[in-house]
């Protein structure tokens, strides 16, 4: 086959076709509507391979698949911000509808009330979740999340100086740092356990349940940051919220959050959902879109995109953000998730993931050469275990028993810095995913390092 | 017709005085102002007590697709600011002259008002006339 | 009573919500219960609704039918690139072997993955003409931050601290002035030329020794190609700027220019356009941004680089050494990055290059067959999209928005509507390459019955819509009274 004729089935329009249209035009060739550029750039050799036929692709892209180890192939206790949960199956398959996969933003209300009344209900039920006021459509993941909500609580509160626990995500605060870096905005990592936090601070900024797993006192927090006129920007796990007093309930100002566990499969990181609330007093200085509800001519219900002029198109290089593009497909996947677990199905995954997680923990801590030196108070789904030997050579062993370990957390970003009692510190994940039968199969091949 | 009982700038401002022995002026948008940026959602107003310089922006205007500046015609304290505004900025839409005032304003010098235009500058300077 | 009971979506999920139903069960319990923590902390008050399987099903299935959507209907909205979104791309990412890998596992364990992305950041580098790329910027805009964050690192890093300047055009996309702000930078404004293309002449007098550079969209937000392209190009890297590539109209030129050749420094790709993955409602996208050597070393973390050894090349994630940092909390989005792979595999070079033909044939297709009724600002060839305007109806009462709104009627989505902001009354049409003639034909035929009808009965154009699920909405209301999620009724 010769590429020179290729037709690819994603035109319609055969060559006859478009000679026909180059003729209205006056022209004979495609390539005579190129000629506004310069000729010795046009028509550049462009080393790409041949095209395949889809069954070729289908071929070849199961063969790097197949290179990667699937977390459903044996048991995985990796978590770390990228959580392995039950998808039921109608998440799938109603978000891959045409009608949701392929519209664009809903500029055009009267044709997108799917779309929008998809996102009011989002907007509805993370709000509720999180025990907060206002969310908004969406943020990229939930780095980007906290590092907007940390610019957000500059502009509220006009001060440059942040306060970070160092329990939060070391992930989470490099990209905070990126975000932050042409604002001349003062990054400070505080200590979890006396926060320091000035009458010039912005806000604090914690994570809960923190990076290791751990359940802090955000009442706490939130009296200390308001006591200096400072917000309290929480990150949250959403499926923690399904058993534990969310972030609003101690008076958190801006709550964002990871939005994958909520029916969004890892995918290597992404694509992933940004969650992010606030108090409705702050609402003007909120990044991203909001939906809200109204009426249409005939005074029927409908959604719009609304309090556009915080946004990039309209104010420019005012805007309270440049995003743009979303993860609106992924909303929608999170509501259909949600809608589906329902008060009861959250609560139940949330205290699977909780009991499990203990039932591990006990068990590893009753090994001889393991400790939990990180869990004195109380933890979610996470949870820090001090090894016999380098967390990457357990891992390896681990490997070898189909048996995907914790993360190490004694390389960088994670150990910087590390507590002594933690220079084999591995992070260990146990969800609903994990049968006991798996518990016991990792408890087992750690028991041979002692 | 704009109302010729008061002053009007090229950014669309008017400056009425209300009480002249206290220096007392009310400020607010014209009725062009408002027809250009259709229907208003939202004023970003400044502080009672807070002071406003000639031509120094005030605050912002904001409709459902548009952002604009506020320009304080006089120089002074802010006295009072129209907080109707907050739940009812279509007030501004419907009666722009009177009870679609934005706020009052004690000023330094009754006679910065004489460099203002007046009423028929005003609609000549907008093709009303 | 709601037609069709519940499968109307006038009911909200809490509304819908019925003590008891479920939506799913959850598997037992099958370790020892384990104590819980002090009920202080516990949860009483998770308002979720309470609904079963099939009316979840029904329901969103309702809403889907709501939408427009490239599926079911023509979606020339300008500069977004709505062409047809393939099903393999999706069969592909839904694999278990890239849709269910944890971005943390060990590289031994991801090499797949890590091939794809080193495989594909080679061939984003060679359809734009550049030596570097990072594919973990997750969207346009957030490709634009990284780009331009790169181009504050590099200038910093030359010890020259007084750039604060960026050049942006006039008919940019909002984003170009908010990531420039957020990086840092004051922004000023460059004016277009008659013919739409950059002003030179104001351009010169904009670079100075305050200039860090300019963001360039081409072709521009005109669907233009601007012929001056190379010299901005020049006068800029002359004055000591570097140029940023905007990415969003690159359908035009795949296989027909590289931007690397024409002098562009750094420029985003945007894959949820040029590279056919859905857009979703309002994403993922993909932002990837590709360099010249220059700018390399400040590329966003991670990028995924190559050892190769006796078994065979290995595949790692590294950070390039003066990095602006880590843009996101992994490695980008790589479901999406796996749909624009496959899309790349399966046209080749040959079929890159029949997708920017096709979609500027269809795009002079419907200027010509239009511009006698509809006003053509820039009277000359362009690229993949065509910004027509209102202007001539307008004196009748039909503005660019009513057209619009009536092309909903006709069974078609609106064009983009008022931008760029340079044009009255603009109506951007973006056909792409995935829409046959005949329905280019039956587009065509709807905006000149619209035009008749701005002439017969505008006050109905004005109306318009007449036929979809709800009329034009309240926004005003919405915006100065927001309600922005569902609440119990008191």
């Amino acid at each position: 086959m010769t590429t020179a004729h290729f037709q690819s089935h994603y035109i319609p329009n055969t060559e006859l076709e478009q000679s026909e249209m180059l003729a209205t035009l006056g022209l004979t060739t495609i390539d005579q509507l190129f000629h506004d550029i310069p000729d010795e750039f046009r028509n550049p050799a462009l080393n790409l391979p041949e095209p395949l036929s889809e069954l070729e692709i289908q071929r070849e892209l199961a063969g790097l698949a197949s290179k990667n180890r699937a977390l459903g192939s044996g048991p995985s206790f990796l978590g770390a911000g990228s959580y392995h949960h039950f998808i039921p199956a109608i998440v799938k398959a109603l978000m891959t509808r045409g009608e949701f996969l392929t519209a664009y933003t809903p500029y055009q209300p009267e044709v997108s009330q799917g779309t929008l009344q998809v996102i009011y209900e989002f907007q509805t039920l993370i709000s509720s979740l999180f025990g907060m006021e206002v969310a908004n459509a969406g943020m990229y993941d939930g780095a980007t999340s906290l590092a907007e909500g940390v610019l957000m609580a500059c502009r509220v509160t006009n001060r440059e100086r942040v306060a970070v626990s160092d329990t939060v995500s070391p992930a989470y605060l490099q990209v905070t740092r990126t975000y932050c870096q042409a604002h001349g905005i003062d990054i400070e990592v505080v200590r979890h356990w006396e926060p320091k936090v000035g009458d010039d601070t912005a806000c604090l900024v914690v994570q809960y349940p923190n990076f290791y797993g751990g359940l802090e006192d955000l009442g706490d927090f939130a009296q200390l940051a308001h006591g200096h006129g400072a917000l309290l920007v929480v990150s949250t796990d959403p499926t923690a919220c399904g058993m534990l007093n969310p972030p609003g309930h101690y008076s958190a100002d801006i709550v964002t959050g990871e939005g994958q566990p909520l029916g969004i499969p890892t995918s290597y990181g992404g694509p992933y959902l940004g969650l992010f609330t606030c108090k409705e007093q702050y609402i003007r200085q909120m990044p991203s879109r909001l939906v809200g509800r109204t009426v249409d001519s005939q005074g029927r219900n409908g959604y719009v995109l609304t309090l556009q002029t915080r946004e990039q198109h309209i104010r420019r290089e005012r805007a309270t953000s440049n995003i743009c593009t979303n993860e609106a497909l992924y909303a929608l996947a999170s509501t259909i998730y949600l809608a589906a677990m329902g008060r009861q199905g959250l609560k139940q995954v949330a205290e699977l993931c909780y009991h499990k997680a203990h039932y591990a923990a006990s068990q590893i801590e009753a090994l001889p050469g393991y400790s939990l030196p990180f869990q004195r108070g109380p933890f979610f789904q996470e949870f820090v275990v001090q090894c016999p030997a380098p967390p990457a050579e357990i891992n390896r062993k681990l490997m070898e028993r189909n048996i995907l370990g914790g993360l190490d957390i004694t390389v960088p970003p994670y150990s910087d810095p590390l507590p002594p009692d933690l220079d084999k510190g591995m992070l260990l994940c146990v969800t609903e995913m994990n049968s006991k039968q798996d518990i016991d199969a990792l408890v087992a091949g750690l028991a041979e390092f002692n | 017709m704009s109302p010729e009982d008061r002053k009007y700038t090229r950014e669309h401002e008017w400056a009425k005085v209300e009480d002249a022995d206290a220096k007392l002026v009310s400020v607010g948008i014209t009725h062009f102002a408002q027809d250009e940026l259709g229907d208003i959602v939202y004023f970003d107003l400044p502080n009672v007590g807070e002071n406003v310089s000639y031509m120094q922006k005030m605050g912002e205007v904001e409709s459902v697709k548009a952002v604009s500046d506020l320009f304080s015609p006089v120089t002074g304290r802010i006295e009072s600011v129209n907080n109707e505004l907050v739940d009812h900025p279509e007030l501004v839409n419907d009666d722009p002259f009177d009870s679609g005032w934005i706020m009052r304003v004690v000023l330094e010098d009754l006679g910065e008002l004489d460099t203002l235009m007046s009423a028929s500058e005003y609609d000549e300077y907008t093709g009303a006339s | 009573m709601l037609k069709g009971g519940s499968r109307d979506t006038g009911m909200l999920l809490m509304e819908r919500s019925v003590p008891g139903r479920a939506g799913v069960v959850t598997p037992p319990l099958d370790v020892p219960e384990q104590p819980l923590p002090d009920a202080a902390i516990l949860r009483d008050d998770l308002a979720l609704p309470e609904v079963s399987e099939p009316e979840v099903v029904q329901y969103f299935t309702a809403l889907s039918q709501q939408n427009f959507s490239i599926d079911t209907h023509f979606y020339p909205l300008g500069s977004c690139t709505m062409k047809y979104n393939p099903k393999i791309n999706d069969e592909i990412a839904f694999l278990p072997g890239f849709a269910a890998i944890h971005p943390l596992q060990p590289p031994d364990q991801s090499q797949g993955a890590l091939e794809l992305l080193h495989t594909l950041q080679e061939y984003l580098g060679e359809i734009t003409g550049m030596s570097g790329v990072s594919l973990a910027t997750l969207a346009g805009a957030h490709g634009e931050l990284a780009g331009v964050l790169m181009m504050r690192a590099y200038h910093h890093a030359q010890g020259d601290l007084g750039r604060t300047k960026m050049a942006i055009p006039d008919s940019a996309h909002g984003t170009n002035p908010a990531s420039a702000a957020m990086a840092g930078f004051d922004v000023v404004t460059l004016p277009s030329d008659k013919d739409g293309n950059v002003d030179l002449e104001a351009l010169h007098e904009l670079s100075g020794p305050d200039l860090a550079g300019v963001m360039i969209t081409l072709p521009s937000t005109l669907g233009l190609f601007d012929q001056n392209i190379v010299e901005v190009c020049r006068i800029v890297h002359e004055a000591g700027g570097l140029v940023y590539g905007d990415g969003a109209n690159m359908n035009a030129l795949l296989g027909r220019t590289k931007l690397g050749d024409l002098g562009f420094d750094v420029i985003h790709l945007n894959l949820h356009k040029t590279f056919s993955t859905p857009h979703g409602g309002g994403g993922p996208g993909a932002g990837p941004v590709c360099c010249a050597p220059t700018l390399e070393p400040f590329l966003a973390a991670p990028i995924v680089t190559s050892s190769g050894n006796g078994a065979g090349p290995s595949y790692s994630l590294s950070t390039p050494e003066q990095s602006i940092g880590k843009m996101s909390g992994y490695h980008g989005n790589f479901g999406v990055l796996v749909r624009a792979y496959t899309y790349i595999r399966t046209l080749g070079d040959a079929g890159i290059k029949s997708i920017s033909g096709n979609a500027v044939l269809n795009a002079n297709y419907i200027m010509q067959a239009l511009k006698d009724i509809y006003y053509l600002p820039y009277d000359r060839t362009c690229m993949h999209e065509v910004v027509l305007s209102a202007d001539w109806q307008r004196p009748r009462g039909v503005s660019g928005l009513d057209v619009a709104k009536r092309l909903l009627d006709y069974g078609f989505h609106a064009p983009t509507m008022y931008f760029p902001l340079i044009v009255h009354e603009a109506l951007m049409i973006e056909p792409t390459e995935s829409e046959n003639r005949y329905t280019l034909d039956a587009f065509i035929e709807a905006l000149r019955q619209i035009n008749r009808e701005s002439e017969d009965d505008p006050d109905m154009v004005h109306h318009a819509p007449h036929t979809t699920p709800v009329s034009r909405l309240d926004e005003a209301g919405a915006a100065r009274h927001p309600d922005l999620r569902w609440r119990p009724s008191v």
